[in-house]
């Protein structure tokens, strides 16, 4: 299973928030991230990264992208 | 399309240095001293340059505030991250404009100034610095709490583009009214005789700057505000490296082109009422943190289409007027006769907002 958070709309730091929220006290192995501007998916994938997580791949989706986050 | 090069740790710290030296570069060119750049002072100038307020000194259409704008909007259709947005508390974002604006007058600069002053050696910025970097991390304590204000919606291009059009009539205006010497005024628009106001770069460089600059940032999200808050609350340096970068080469060139004097008191647009640079700039850092861009970066993201964005930055023009009008700015004898107040005021308004806008965004 996948967590999803929609981070879609929100302003910095909201979208890092969430995913740092999800990441630290969540517990499915995979997380997908919804955003909706070319900040919040870098400053996600960055974050996710700087918690030991992979960002396995980032999808267009819409209007913005689709995160996919793996707990390593 | 590849990656982006402007959003690695080499990109932000080239921008920071990048602006670092065009900054002191544009003291050379007639801009005030150690103020190459500064969004909050140019904006100010720019509610003079209309007549929102009618301090003489301080009147000037700054076409590096246009072009940060126009720089980013194009930067923006051009990498297809043009993104038309509004909605997420407007009246709250206006309002923060307008207190971060007048706590920036009472230290006499926003966080990009804070740093150039520092770089040319003006230790009050010091002052400033710690202040901005108190208010910050109060904005981080309410982020952690809950702060939050809401979603954006997805709006008609038109409505991104209101600002960017704003600033592109604002040039034009400067185009048909021209600076004429020794008038304080050419048609609808006001120009200082005197005062920083009337220190400037040519037109054309100034112009041409801003759009490289707006440019570059819109690139690489660079933010004075973001750097010190994502190094308070993620512990992440990323944004701070191009915070340091600007700092440190605007220091380097300020040495080279002899614009480098250390000391507190005579300072260029600047005074030495520690209390009060520290309190001005700790308002300012908050309502940053709690409107979520420094006023650089609000311009960048209005120029990609953030209504919100836009919003702020009227504001922080519409508390430009407010506190030349009110005498709630400093000037280089101390700060202004209401200043005290108006810190006061607006550090209840912000810990308000701080402490009733919080929701969960599931």
């Amino acid at each position: 299973m996948a967590a999803t958070v929609d981070a879609r709309g929100l302003s910095c730091p909201q979208p890092v928030l969430m995913t740092l929220d999800e990441i630290r006290t969540g517990s499915d192995p995979e997380i997908e991230v919804l955003v909706d501007t070319d900040t919040s998916k870098e400053n996600v994938s960055r974050a996710a990264q700087s918690q030991g997580c992979t960002v396995k791949e980032v999808q267009p989706d819409g209007e913005g992208y689709r995160i996919f986050i793996a707990r390593t | 399309m590849g990656k982006n090069w402007f959003a690695t740790r080499w990109g932000i710290i080239g921008v920071g240095a990048f602006i670092g030296v065009i900054a002191a570069l544009l003291q050379k060119f007639g801009n005030p001293g150690n103020m190459g750049i500064c969004v909050a002072c140019f904006e100010r100038d720019i509610a003079g340059a209309v007549g929102l307020h009618r301090a003489a000194v301080v009147q000037y259409m700054r076409p590096e505030i246009i072009g940060f704008v126009l720089g980013a909007l194009g930067a923006a259709y051009l990498f297809k991250e043009f993104r038309p947005r509004a909605g997420s508390a407007p009246i709250v974002r206006f309002i923060l404009g307008v207190f971060a604006m007048i706590g920036a007058l009472v230290f006499l600069g926003c966080p990009w100034r804070a740093m150039l002053r520092l770089a040319g050696g003006d230790g009050n910025a010091i002052l400033g610095l710690a202040g901005l970097t108190f208010g910050v991390f109060l904005g981080t304590l309410f982020l952690k709490n809950g702060y939050n204000l809401g979603r954006t919606q997805t709006t008609y291009p038109s409505a991104g583009w209101l600002l960017p059009l704003t600033m592109l009539g604002f040039l034009v205006l400067m185009l048909i009214y021209p600076q004429v010497s020794g008038e304080g005024k050419s048609g609808v628009l006001f120009y200082s005789e005197k005062g920083p106001g009337a220190m400037h770069a040519p037109l054309a460089i100034s112009l041409i700057v801003g759009l490289g600059i707006g440019f570059a940032a819109q690139r690489s999200r660079f933010c004075t505000m973001g750097a010190l808050r994502d190094l308070i609350l993620f512990k992440q340096t990323h944004l701070f490296g191009g915070f340091v970068a600007l700092v440190v080469f605007a220091f380097a060139t300020n040495l080279i082109v002899g614009q480098f004097r250390p000391g507190f008191a005579g300072q260029p647009v600047a005074h030495t009422q520690h209390v009060w640079n520290f309190a001005g700039m700790m308002l300012a850092g908050l309502a940053f943190a709690l409107a979520g861009g420094c006023p650089g970066r609000q311009l960048f993201l209005a120029g990609e289409g953030d209504g919100d964005s836009a919003v702020f930055v009227l504001g922080m023009i519409v508390g430009a007027a407010f506190s030349h009008n009110f005498s709630l700015a400093s000037s280089p004898k101390g700060i202004g006769l209401h200043g005290m107040a108006a810190v006061v005021v607006g550090m209840a308004v912000c810990l308000f907002i701080g402490f009733t806008m919080r929701k969960t965004a599931k």
